[in-house]
């Protein structure tokens, strides 16, 4: 069977069905009495070893199904929930991602379980008085699920076997538009009955008879017939659409226990059709590129509208105004639904996070539990896709640095178990995300020595710094307190690259933190990337575009009101003394003749912008007004440039650089 | 048969070169350019081409050979090198011509100031010789950033 088709299906509910095992698997952990949980991680690991083995992954497989035993085990009640189960559980699941990321790069996913694989098994292998029986078969997907007999039905297909008959499960499908169903079944048992004998089917016989089940039964039956000679007789039946039909090789034995037994297999048929109509809301996938395109088709509208925009202005045309005030409000609605359609809820990032803590937790011997609150906050989805790797350094940075070992915790007269709170919420126009912890928070004295020792600044200088000056300090490159460099963390790369990639997502992460109440990293992001609420400004013959998220105010400042300090031009705001930039200069636009320094003018226009605590001035000709902008991209081929963060098309068809405010001040 | 390729040719200045026709994407009229600072001289600016921002070089400032004067002829040759689209100012875009390869001499090393790693070779037509440009060479990304980095260079020690 040609599977490719299938393969993005296969990895994308793969993925799924593999974070679905480990949620489930930290929350049996918690509760492991829950039998609901285990039925969950069941029918996940039950589909995916079904997909798997459709499409031809063996491996994948075999790790599932010995997974399916230990968990059948557990639901049994013949396995307790240790943490042994639950760490070999969580390794398989991690050799299982690893195996699925390995197909989606291009490999075949193909890795030696065994060890696994005997570890599962030797799990599974407790003695027990009361043996039955479970068919393996030969995977075939999920069509052939595994069925259980009791003592009777194994002894006699045990005897069959020996007396050189074969075991075969049938699936007989009836069609869609059948109306006698139970007749039709009754023939096919008609059909069987001169070839062998039925030992067992699903659903039971009584319900067969009065026509209770949907279009497949499960029969099987005993006979020295061939697979062939036993479908042909079904399919010659009115009203049957196919008859799959398996050999029964091998009969394994495992411990069962006896009295549970004919309530495991109804709950097995439930968690099969479950599995099937699990649909709870109406969605489609779409591929994210159709999304992209759509974005980009819309950007080009909201170019058009721009455009439109300013040929009302100055026409005049009453009429021709009003429609274009609507179709700024009809594209300002469809630019609400555009945005919620590339939103993704941030769970999908904070999802990783239970299972990382935990086995971080573990290797340094912390107790930490770990609280999330808002995941189901929603974030565009290039955000998503950058924001997890910072946000790893992060809870790391707090696992190894912020709590302490439970002892030190204790003496201090703490709770031993250190709490790491990942929150996230909307704000404005901005998503927040904040880790909090209730560690040691940061060391004034640590970070001030590291600080000088690596040659940051003098020890003299050190003293007049504030506390949220040396927290800043921790997110200089090559920075770390941790005396020892660690697996984890502590060696000094790390933070810078978090604030950077942060920033470069036009986000800002601050710092707040108390010694030994532990510390906060809030990271502002924007909750969107692509479009931009800009101030225009006017600069020599150019306009550009200032993003509106990091003005603080704009002024109109008399001359005299610009003093000197330092060589540095500065003006009082508010109390403040604060730097100005010509952006004339900056920009180095300032070669030709007939122009005077900004600085001259009687009334200088200034934008004040804002970096974490930091004020600066730019000084540009005149403001122009704000204006929704499409952000894009400058291209690779001018490389980067330091305070340009891209481009836009104007109403009329001129390109304007948006200045990147961040790299201004200093 | 004989390898024919399909030329573009152009004039800078009064001297007539050509790119293959396959490199070009459309020639336009040169619109409104905006300045982007701290980019290398030759680099005049980007433009809005429908919707897509290009950046636009002055090929003559490129070749070393003048600095663009802009006047009704001036097009802009809209060009694809790797998979970067950039915009390359002419005096004029005149023609397009085949070229069989056998016409196609090896530059000499040095033509009209444009150095010779910058052309692919020199063809003999009636009205004159013909340069061809190589695109890759004349576009080379790393050395486009070299060149931004040795001007960022002297900016910093200059300014110490």
């Amino acid at each position: 069977m040609d599977t490719t088709h299938y393969l993005e299906m296969f990895l994308d509910e793969s993925r799924e069905h593999l974070q679905a095992v480990n949620e489930q698997l930290l929350k049996l952990e918690d509760q492991p009495q829950d039998l609901k949980i285990v039925n969950e991680i069941f029918r996940s690991a039950h589909t995916l070893k079904g997909m798997a083995a459709t499409m031809g992954f063996e491996d994948i497989a075999s790790l599932t199904h010995q997974m399916e035993n230990v968990l059948d085990l557990i639901r049994n009640n013949e396995l307790a929930v240790s943490t042994n189960v639950i760490d070999v559980c969580f390794e398989a699941v991690s050799v299982l991602e690893e195996m699925v990321r390995e197909i989606s790069e291009g490999g075949d996913g193909k890795q030696d379980v065994s060890l696994l694989v005997t570890k599962l098994k030797q799990m599974g292998k407790q003695p027990n008085d009361n043996p039955s029986l479970i068919l393996s078969k030969k995977d075939k997907g999920d069509f052939f699920t595994p069925i259980q007999f009791d003592e009777y039905q194994t002894a006699v297909m045990l005897q069959a076997k020996e007396q050189g008959y074969q075991v075969y499960q049938l699936i007989v499908r009836l069609s869609d538009d059948c109306l006698l169903k139970g007749a039709r079944i009754f023939m096919v048992f008609e059909a069987l009955d001169g070839l062998g004998e039925v030992i067992k089917t699903i659903p039971l016989v009584d319900e067969l008879e009065e026509g209770q089940f949907e279009q497949d039964v499960t029969i099987v039956f005993v006979t020295n017939d061939s697979e062939n000679t036993i479908q042909q007789k079904i399919i010659n039946i009115t009203d049957i659409q196919s008859v799959g039909c398996t050999a029964i090789e091998e009969i394994e034995t495992i411990p069962k226990n006896d009295l549970k037994r004919d309530k495991i297999t109804e709950k097995q048929k439930d968690s099969y059709s479950v599995s099937i109509n699990h649909s709870p809301t109406k969605t489609i996938r779409v591929n994210t590129e159709r999304i992209d395109h759509l974005m980009n088709l819309f950007e080009e509208m909201v170019i058009d509208r721009g455009r439109l925009e300013d040929i009302a202005q100055t026409e005049g045309n009453h009429e021709l105004s009003e429609a274009v005030e609507h179709l700024t409000r009809v594209s300002q609605d469809l630019q609400n639904m555009m945005l919620s359609l590339r939103m993704v809820p941030i769970e999908k990032v904070f999802n990783r996070f239970p299972k990382m803590v935990r086995g971080l937790a573990k290797d340094l011997e912390k107790k930490i539990n770990l609280q999330i609150v808002g995941a189901e906050t929603e974030l565009d989805r290039t955000v998503i896709d950058e924001i997890g790797d910072p946000l790893v350094h992060l809870i790391r940075n707090s696992i190894d640095h912020g709590i302490e070992p439970p002892e030190k915790r204790k003496a201090q007269g703490k709770p031993e178990e250190g709490t790491i709170l990942l929150r996230a919420f909307h704000s404005g126009n901005h998503v927040m995300i904040e880790i909090q912890d209730d560690g040691a928070g940061i060391n004034r004295e640590k970070v001030i020595e590291k600080a000088v020792k690596s040659g940051l600044f003098s020890l003299e200088h050190a003293e007049s710094l504030i506390d949220a000056e040396v927290n800043e300090l921790i997110f200089s490159s090559g920075f770390s307190t941790a005396d020892q460099v660690s697996d984890l963390s502590g060696r000094g790369v790390g933070l810078d690259v978090v604030r950077t990639k942060i920033e470069s997502l036009g986000g800002h992460i601050l710092i707040d933190s108390s010694p030994g109440e532990g510390s906060t990293f809030s990271i502002q992001l924007p909750l969107t990337l692509s479009i931009l609420s800009t101030l225009l400004v006017s600069l020599q013959d150019d306009t550009y575009a200032v993003p509106l998220s990091s003005i603080e105010e704009t002024v109109l400042l008399p001359k005299e009101s610009v003093f000197q300090a330092h060589n540095q031009s500065v003006m009082d705001f508010r109390n403040k003394i604060i730097p100005l930039v010509d952006l004339r200069k900056a920009f180095e636009l300032n070669n030709q003749l007939h122009d005077h320094p900004l600085i001259e003018k009687e009334t200088i226009a200034i934008v004040i912008v804002r970096k974490g605590d930091k004020l600066a001035g730019l000084i540009v000709d005149s403001f122009i007004g704000q204006k929704e902008v499409v952000l894009k991209s400058l291209g690779s081929y001018l490389g980067q440039i330091d305070s340009i963060s891209g481009a836009t098309i104007l109403g009329d068809g001129r390109v304007s650089l948006i200045i990147d405010p961040n790299t201004l001040i200093k | 048969m004989e390898d024919l390729s399909k030329v573009i040719v152009f004039m800078l200045k009064d001297q007539q070169y050509g790119v293959n026709l396959q490199q070009v994407l459309s020639i336009e009229r040169l619109q409104a350019i905006t300045h982007v600072p701290q980019t290398s001289s030759f680099i005049k600016g980007v433009m809005n081409l429908r919707g897509d921002i290009i950046p636009i070089i002055d090929l003559m400032e490129r070749l070393s050979v003048g600095s663009m004067v802009q006047d009704d002829s001036t097009r802009v040759l809209i060009v694809e090198i790797d998979t970067y689209k950039i915009g390359l100012v002419v005096d004029t875009a005149t023609d397009v011509i085949d070229l069989e390869s056998s016409m196609i001499e090896p530059a000499p090393s040095i033509i009209g100031g444009v150095k010779s790693e910058y052309i692919k070779g020199v063809a003999k037509l009636e009205g004159g010789l013909l340069v061809l440009l190589d695109l890759e060479h004349v576009l080379n990304v790393e050395e486009q950033r070299e060149v931004l980095d040795v001007v960022n260079e002297e900016k910093v020690s200059g300014g110490h």
